[in-house]
């Protein structure tokens, strides 16, 4: 058995307040330059709501991601290596600008020179703003903007009538540094790449040669074409950091410190089957099993030989993101029928559910009406199913009640009352167990939250100066025009 | 001056071409890039480029046959002159005409898309003028049914510039239209390098055996070249 390690991210959406603070920050270190205004490596997104960019989700129209052959073989739904490369001249399935959004600034200047007057000076916009990356911000689908939401529309008729029953809830996103990642499948100059050593998954600037097909190989659309250099860029998953041991900006930023970061171990050899499976609703199992555990003495032993340091398999073990998709089967991957076996993980949200059990009259904190409403809510739980789990509402379901009985078992705690052991019982958990879970959640620290070894430079050969960015070679020709 | 022209000028152009190319690679790889504008605009991009392209190609193709393989060649192969001829002016004629239209679509948009407009690079310019003129100029040959024998006058030379030995004679017979299309062409070699023609020698058809997934590791990764 081969072993890899991989950096791997969840998110715990019920702690999301879409602050946007993630994506700003991650604006700062990474894309504040020119050609990439319009990118947003991180986007916080309101769901249902279109997304970014707008109906991304929607891979009949745009062909990202894989899918299967009649006879069961994995394809790139984008189309076969001959067909990429014969539409290498013109990319048929690529977004324009409108479809993320014209970047726009402000007449800051009027601030300072605009006349003396009675009324305050403005700074306008210097180009009308009709679209943004999150222009449904909390919107939770204002009728004419949910109505494009694809996951919305491929429900069935009457779930979107009921749809005034309205539920939201905050989606953050960044590159899921896929195990089967078809960004680097499609590139036909092989310029993205995943890194054996943590799994991130990086462009190549001095190779990319601005075919853009990596920007439709990925169904979530964060590889973006710098227009200025014409080169391709994504999220890095702050290597630079992540190698020092630092957790990426979004994470250290988040203000619901939501963001959980650790290491996971993958055997790559089965990543191919796994991608394949046939049923869509057993691709989560499947994905699952491509990561090994890492208490497994035959895993350790596995790992070691493969060439990964002791330190790391120890981090694996310490790993917040492996306890919550295996110990405490929380995280969920968005969208495993994309079937690029994606690394950033979700823990559903709850608020949906006790929104529509307060809406309608009951207690919200009873954990007998959430149940109730776990099990009778079609539309917020087919919702999240098409998010999470290709559809199938039972593994939400799952999730979701042991939410719900984290809240009542905590409840009780909270409350100075005795713990009732039979709560987490009802969902196959131990008193204690339920009260980890409910710390790694609610209040751990950030040393529980990130669990990430420092990247090995021993044998590296090369003396390093503690920076993997390349130093740039500056020439007085040809340059490419900074605006 | 023919001298000059005929044998001191190409070797000016391909070293040009040569060194800059090596320049290029070594020193500006984040600028060896085919520069994709379709994020600005895709319509008028769907039409012209596959055109041109297409044209471009089967020209490149044209000339290797036509400058290369010599008439005795045709001939032993057991193809006329006369059905030589019109295939050239036929498949050429044809090429010609899908890269003229094609830049025409790319020139118009490059000039009237506003965000396509202020993306262009000084180079973009420079290769448009050169491109646009050695494309006007061989089509007008190609299409006026002129009866010259380039492959009497012009190929001999073009061949004899790579064996070292310039033939000056051969070329400074041939019309002055060949000649312009020749000099212009040579001073497009020359500035190949510069621009965002170097995407050209990028085509990666190694996409076509390669496995999908690309696994490097942190340390083999820095500054690695593939194609
Ligand atoms: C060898 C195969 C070639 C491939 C795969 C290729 C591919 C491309 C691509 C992807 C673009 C960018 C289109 C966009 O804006 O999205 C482009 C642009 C361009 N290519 Fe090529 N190309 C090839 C050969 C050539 C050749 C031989 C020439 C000319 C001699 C050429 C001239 C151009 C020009 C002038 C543009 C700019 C079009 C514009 O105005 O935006 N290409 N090419
Ligand atoms: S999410 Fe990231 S790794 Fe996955 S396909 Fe998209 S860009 Fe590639
Ligand atoms: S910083 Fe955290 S809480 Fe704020 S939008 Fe981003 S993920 Fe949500």
């Amino acid at each position: 058995m081969r072993v890899l390690a991989q950096m791997a991210m969840v998110m715990n959406l019920d702690k999301c307040i879409g602050c946007h603070t993630c994506s700003v920050t991650c604006k700062q270190a990474w894309t504040n330059r020119g050609g990439v205004e319009y990118a947003w490596f991180n986007n916080v997104e309101t769901r249902p709501g279109q997304g970014y960019p707008r109906t991304y989700e929607d891979q009949d129209r745009w062909r990202g991601g894989w899918t299967l052959t009649r006879r069961g073989r994995l394809k790139l739904r984008s189309g076969s290596r001959l067909r990429k490369l014969a539409t290498l001249f013109f990319n048929p399935h690529l977004p324009a600008l409108s479809d993320y959004y014209e970047p726009w600034t402000y007449d800051y200047q009027n601030l300072i020179t605009a006349p003396a007057g009675d009324d305050l000076p403005t700074a306008k916009p210097t180009a009308p703003i009709t679209w943004s990356a999150n222009w449904d911000d909390s919107l939770a689908g204002g009728p004419e903007l949910a109505q494009h939401d694809p996951i919305l529309k491929a429900m069935s008729e009457r779930i979107r009538l009921e749809f005034e029953q309205a539920f939201m809830f905050y989606l953050p996103r960044i590159c899921e540094h896929c195990l089967n990642p078809s960004c680097v499948a499609s590139c036909p100059s092989g310029a993205i790449y995943k890194r054996t050593e943590d799994g991130i998954v990086l462009v190549d600037s001095d190779t990319c040669r601005s075919w853009r097909s990596c920007v439709t190989g990925c169904p979530y659309k964060k590889v973006f074409l710098n227009h200025q250099t014409g080169k391709a860029e994504k999220c890095t998953f702050c290597f630079p950091r992540i190698e020092l041991g630092m957790p990426t900006v979004c994470a250290q930023t988040c203000v619901g410190r939501l963001r959980y970061i650790g290491v996971v171990l993958y055997d790559p050899d089965r990543v191919l089957e796994a991608a394949s499976v046939r049923d869509e609703h057993s691709l989560i199992d499947a994905q699952k099993q491509v990561l090994l555990d890492p208490h497994d003495p035959s895993v350790i032993e596995a790992a070691l030989r493969s060439g990964i340091p002791q330190d790391w398999v120890v981090a694996a073990q310490r790993s917040p993101v492996y306890s919550l998709i295996f110990d405490y089967q929380l995280a969920l991957p968005l969208h495993p029928e994309y079937r690029t076996l994606p690394m950033v993980w979700y823990i559903p949200p709850l608020s949906p559910v006790v929104d529509a059990v307060r809406d309608t009259g009951f207690d919200g904190e009873d954990a007998a009406n959430l149940f109730a409403a776990v099990e009778a809510l079609r539309i917020p739980i087919g919702y999240l199913a098409s998010l999470f789990t290709a559809g199938d509402p039972a593994p939400v379901r799952e999730v979701l009640r042991r939410l719900v009985a984290m809240r009542a078992f905590m409840r009780d705690i909270n409350l100075g009352r005795d713990p009732d052991e039979s709560i987490p019982a009802s969902v196959g958990m131990t008193g204690s167990q339920m009260y980890d879970m409910y710390r790694l959640l609610a209040i751990a620290k950030a040393e529980d939250r990130y669990v990430i070894p420092h990247a090995h430079r021993e044998d590296a050969g090369a003396p390093n100066d503690g920076c993997s960015v390349p130093t740039p070679v500056s020439l007085p020709f040809p340059k490419v025009r900074q605006s | 001056m023919n001298t000059a022209l005929w044998a001191v000028l190409p070797y000016l152009a391909l070293t040009t071409f040569a060194g800059g190319l090596v320049w290029r690679y070594r020193y500006d790889k984040l600028g060896w890039t085919a520069r994709s504008s379709q994020l600005h605009e895709r319509r008028l991009l769907g039409l012209g480029s596959p055109l041109f392209h297409g044209g471009i190609l089967l020209t490149a193709l044209g000339h290797a046959t036509g400058l290369l393989i010599p008439a005795g060649v045709t001939r032993a192969l057991g193809m006329s002159d006369g059905v030589y001829k019109a295939m050239a002016v036929g498949v050429g004629g044809l090429a010609g005409l899908m890269t003229l239209a094609g830049l025409a679509i790319l020139v118009f948009r490059r000039l009237t898309v506003r965000a396509v407009l202020r993306a262009s690079l000084a180079s973009d310019l420079v290769m448009y003028v050169l491109l646009g003129s050695t494309i006007l100029i061989g089509l007008a040959i190609t299409l006026s049914g002129n009866g010259h024998d380039y492959r009497a006058s012009v190929a001999p030379w073009f061949r004899s510039v790579f064996a070292f030995q310039p033939a000056v004679d051969a070329i400074a017979k041939a019309p002055w239209a060949f000649q312009l299309h020749a000099l212009i062409a040579w001073t497009l070699i020359a500035a190949w390098p510069f621009t965002r023609l170097v995407h050209a020698f990028s085509l990666p058809l190694g996409y076509l055996a390669r496995p999908y997934i690309v696994y490097r590791s942190r340390e083999a990764s820095r500054g690695q070249a593939l194609d």
